[in-house]
């Protein structure tokens, strides 16, 4: 049985304690929200579009130290990117997670590291915590989408 | 027979698991209950011996198993004290039934700006049929407020009431383990000329039923939270009420006659009841109620408030005030779902971390989402205990809390 410290590294607890790029951003800013309804998590993510690039990222919402933790290393790692890598980006988390796009069987960009997020690989082992893990993603991947 | 509940325990075969080299410790039975071996051996057995279509068949093997499911019947109207046997409609579950109520009497009788008394600790299956007939209807909704230690507040109740055609409530609360009270509450709606529903699904498989004595006019129950299978539920209501309403599926079973032109219903219990029924789940719910009945629903309310006054004390005394206990601190008031918070920790990390010692709680809204934020929460954790559960169990919860704290401290 995968042991607690699989689940909560301490970069895990970290982010948790510590959320990075909290607070809102105002118009034209693009909020998304997304919940958890199973467990009642909620999510508010904001980004600000510029030049096909995520100028800024900031992340409101309550939830567990997954969902959390995860969301704060997502914003520390799409602040500054192109659209492009940021769906890249979403979609080998959830690959991570186990979870794979339908219809889309292009490869997976892996070149650069994961860094803090390498942390939540084990999520994977405790599966009803994966949809905890990937809430933000999908919220980010709806922002995205109405930018 | 003194209450014993270590031994009960060993009914339950799930309950002798031993996952990672520890037993389980399961304290989810406000959320579904586990089953004696009696259910599993009575389903098992129906199906070996007795299994047939019921209501349809001349051989004799559908008449003995018409029997049996009929048996079933009369089973749940003693359990309840129900007047009548043709009032026990069987539904999937309380959802159902609930939402039957609403679809059949509710949309038969209410118009736009009828109105209907819920109170703010409902399950979603009491908020959201009622929800569908303000779309639908135009009705109106009014909430029984709660006081700060969740019970009902009851001041402005006859206010509240006024003009209302309905008036429907749990008589235990899934979240604050509140027990309300119904006898009162339902004279209160009968003065008011509503009608009465009892969500009784947590209240059913811990406590004496009566709905004579209550003088409800509908009662709702799950079979899966009372030892019996899912997929079967019971929903009870007044004979002359139940012939009134319109039927709510359509189908086989549920017919006197059907022609080209239209059909004209079967009488009760079959006019509510279209299709092939759970056959053997039936069955399985009449096992449950007579296990249950076997041991004494005032010996298991008996145990239960000791099992809860005993919970309070050891939790409030470890931990003091990095606890904080949801809903009535007198046990004559509380059935055994216990929601808590505990220090900053999310209720799914404590479950996370109480499933090392095989202690399962839920983690969650509870579906009674007005009510969570009424707390201030967007989830709790709840753990809730049932006949099986010994004050080990109690002690386990309470020695697994301990090192949650300091992972999660913020
Ligand atoms: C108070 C209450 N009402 C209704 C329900 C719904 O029961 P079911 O899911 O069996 O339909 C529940 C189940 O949790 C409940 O606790």
């Amino acid at each position: 049985m995968p042991g607690l410290e699989d689940l909560y590294r301490e970069i895990i607890l970290d982010h948790y304690r510590t959320p990075r790029n909290r607070g809102e951003l105002a118009p034209p800013a693009v909020k998304a929200e997304g919940h958890n309804p199973l467990c009642g998590d909620e999510i508010q993510v904001y980004i600000d579009v510029a030049d096909g690039m995520v100028r800024d990222v900031k992340i409101t919402g309550q939830g567990c130290s997954i969902s959390q933790s995860s969301a704060s290393m997502m914003s520390a790692a799409v602040k500054g990117k192109s659209i492009d890598d940021i769906r890249n980006l979403v979609r080998r988390f959830k690959h991570m997670m186990s979870i794979e796009e339908e219809g889309n069987d292009s490869p997976i960009d892996e070149s650069q590291s994961l860094g803090d997020l390498e942390a939540l690989q084990g999520v994977v082992k405790f599966p009803v915590r994966i949809k905890c893990a990937v809430l933000s993603w999908n919220t980010l991947l709806d922002a995205l989408n109405n930018a | 027979m003194s209450f014993d509940a270590a031994l009960l325990k060993k009914d339950f075969p799930l309950l002798q698991r031993i996952i990672n080299d520890k037993p389980l410790v399961y304290l989810d039975s406000a959320n579904t209950s586990q089953k004696p071996q009696q259910v599993i051996d009575s389903m098992s057995h129906f199906m070996e011996t007795t299994y047939a279509p019921i209501n349809r068949s001349a051989y004799q093997l559908a008449a003995e198993s018409t029997d049996a499911f009929e048996n079933a019947r009369s089973m749940c109207r003693t359990f309840i004290n129900a007047p009548h046997t043709n009032e026990i409609i069987f539904t999937k579950n309380t959802t159902e039934a609930i939402n039957l109520v609403a679809q059949s009497w509710g949309g038969a009788n209410l118009h736009a700006g009828d109105v209907v008394v819920l109170t703010h600790m409902e399950h979603h299956a009491n908020i959201v049929p009622w929800h569908m007939l303000v779309q639908s209807h135009g009705i109106q909704l009014r909430w029984v407020p709660l006081t700060s230690d969740g019970q009902l507040d009851l001041t402005n109740l006859d206010e509240l009431l006024k003009g209302a055609k309905v008036f429907s409530f749990t008589a235990m609360s899934n979240v604050l383990g509140t027990l309300t009270p119904v006898k009162q509450l339902c004279a209160a709606a009968h003065a008011a000329g509503a009608i009465a529903v009892v969500d009784g699904c947590q209240y059913v498989p811990h406590n004496v039923t009566d709905v004579i004595a209550w003088d409800a006019d509908f009662l709702t129950f799950s079979s899966h939270k009372m030892c019996g299978p899912s997929g079967i539920g019971v929903l009870w209501g007044r004979e002359a009420l139940l012939n009134a309403m319109p039927p709510f599926l359509g189908g086989g079973n549920m017919i006197g006659d059907v022609r080209l032109d239209g059909f004209t219903c079967a009488e009760l219990p079959a006019k509510f009841e279209a299709g092939t029924p759970p056959i053997t789940e039936v069955i399985g719910l009449g096992a449950a109620i007579s296990y249950l009945t076997a041991i004494g629903m005032d010996n298991i309310r008996q145990h239960e408030k000791e099992t809860i006054t005993y919970a309070l004390s050891a939790l409030n005394e470890r931990y003091g005030k990095d606890i904080t206990i949801h809903g009535p601190t007198d046990p004559e008031v509380r059935g055994t779902a216990l929601s808590f918070k505990f220090k900053d920790v999310h209720p799914h990390d404590l479950s996370q971390v109480l499933d090392q010692s095989n202690i399962c709680v839920r983690a969650g809204h509870h579906c009674a989402k007005p009510l969570m934020r009424l707390l201030g929460a967007n989830a709790t954790a709840r753990a809730s205990f049932y006949l099986y559960n010994s004050l080990d169990d109690v002690d386990a919860l309470v020695n697994a809390l301990e090192g949650a704290g300091d992972l999660f401290s913020l």
